[in-house]
């Protein structure tokens, strides 16, 4: 398998703000392990799910937050810099693969819905719960049914992302671990 | 040909080293003059922190408004978080009603200022139903009664030179705004809630700050004073607000 420069340097830099933002979300999350739909949610109104998560472990979401903000911005210039600088790779590789197909029909299919659905998912859920980002664009959070229920989609296609990575480990172990990765950092097999 | 190439390559490594550290200079002038770095701008997470503040100063203008919801709205339950402040002076004030509570206005204003709870209540009321999202992650709706402060900003007198407007607490918390908040039409000093013309005392009474685009904290409660000035160093560990020296934002517009 032949990856580009371009592919190689922003899927490890993208897998480490991943780690990062994954881990400070569960830091943020640990505050309050309370899902809501619609506008408001607090302690003393229905929740949609309280998550089996101890509240003990409050008062990690300050460094939480500016770890999540410094690897949202590494995660979404990293992407915008995979999604400009590889469109032959999309082209060639994931949405009208020729000759021998490098992936799989359902590979392809994961692949675009990562990086075409979920990634701006979280993006779009992440922006609905600013309230100084919807003053000026209110529809992006009244679209999704209130600033709790961004809460709560961020929150599932978080889990969503959390999935894909480890059936993607699980599969790369399986077809060859040292292999793959060594072609994933080296560039070729 | 290979030397040639790595002699060329060195030059032009080098240049772009130094092109790339001048436009870095350039623009860090450039973001600190248009008020584009925030206070807590230093340590492993300031780059960040600073795209966020810069990114979206740039698109937030001063008149786009924080989301107001209708009565219906209002949530049934308004969730607090800490206790009123134990000082006997602020017991005391609180038995008294706040009859002989001030609140100071000073700094870089040209008529510093002392102004009652009537007082504030004469100024031009402004009544606003807002979402308030607590950092923990739970939220209410609810409506507040105040005065905006950019028109105590006005009555005082605030200088063309001020940066940040300060706030001190009875609860010996302090906060700032920079001056796109503070001039804000829905930044309000809040004497009232929820249909009632005073403050239950655990959400901040006789006054609070309202900031309706920001996370809950920097909505400081229980006002003793205000001082306008053109820089926050000198001001605690001087970034900005108690919030970065307890480990969170300065600015939570998020």
């Amino acid at each position: 398998m032949r990856h580009s420069a371009l592919v190689r340097v922003t899927h490890w830099t993208t897998a480490a703000s991943f780690v990062a933002l994954l881990v400070s979300g569960i830091a943020i999350l640990l505050a309050h392990p309370r899902l809501y739909w619609g506008e408001t949610g607090a302690l003393g109104t229905p929740s949609l799910v309280d998550l089996p998560l101890p509240m003990i472990l409050t008062g990690q979401s300050g460094w939480g937050r500016y770890l999540h903000f410094l690897s949202a911005w590494i995660c979404v210039i990293t992407g915008g810099a995979y999604v400009l600088g590889s469109r032959s790779h999309f082209r060639n590789d994931l949405f009208r693969p020729s000759g021998v197909p490098k992936y799989s029909a359902a590979q392809r299919i994961t692949y675009i819905t990562v990086v075409f659905v979920l990634f701006p998912l979280m993006i779009w859920t992440g922006f609905a719960m600013s309230p100084a980002i919807t003053s000026v664009v209110p529809v992006i959070v009244t679209a999704l049914g209130g600033q709790q229920s961004a809460r709560t989609i961020h929150f599932v296609v978080a889990n969503l992302l959390i999935v894909f990575v480890v059936a993607h480990v699980v599969m790369v172990s399986v077809a060859g671990f040292t292999r793959h990765v060594g072609a994933m950092i080296l560039g070729r097999a | 040909m290979s030397r040639l190439l790595t002699r060329r390559r060195l030059l032009t490594t080098g240049l772009g080293a130094i092109a790339g550290a001048s436009g870095l200079a350039v623009a860090a002038r450039l973001a600190d003059r248009y008020g584009l770095i925030p206070p807590d701008h230093g340590g492993i997470y300031g780059a960040g922190e600073t795209l966020t503040y810069a990114a979206q100063r740039l698109l937030t203008s001063r008149g786009a408004l924080a989301r107001e919801f209708s009565p219906s709205q209002i949530s049934t339950v308004a969730p607090i978080n800490g206790p009123v402040p134990s000082s006997l002076d602020y017991r005391q004030m609180l038995a008294s009603r706040f009859r002989d509570w001030r609140l100071e206005v000073d700094g870089l204003v040209s008529k510093p200022s002392s102004f009652s709870l009537a007082d504030l209540q004469a100024f031009p009321v402004s009544r606003q139903i807002t979402h308030q999202a607590c950092e923990e992650g739970w939220s209410f709706i609810a409506e507040w009664i105040g005065v905006p402060l950019s028109h105590v900003l006005s009555v005082v007198g605030a200088s063309p030179r001020a940066k940040y407007v300060v706030f001190f607490a009875w609860d010996d918390l302090w906060e700032s705004l920079d001056m796109s908040d503070a001039w804000h039409p829905q930044t309000l000093l809040a004497y009232g809630m929820n249909g009632v013309a005073a403050l239950p005392p655990p959400h901040g009474a006789p006054v609070r700050l309202r900031v309706p685009r920001q996370l809950g904290y920097k909505s400081l409660k229980y006002l003793a004073q205000i001082t306008v000035v053109d820089s926050v160093k000198d001001i605690g560990q001087g970034l900005g607000s108690i919030s970065p020296e307890l480990g969170y934002s300065w600015y939570a517009g998020i």
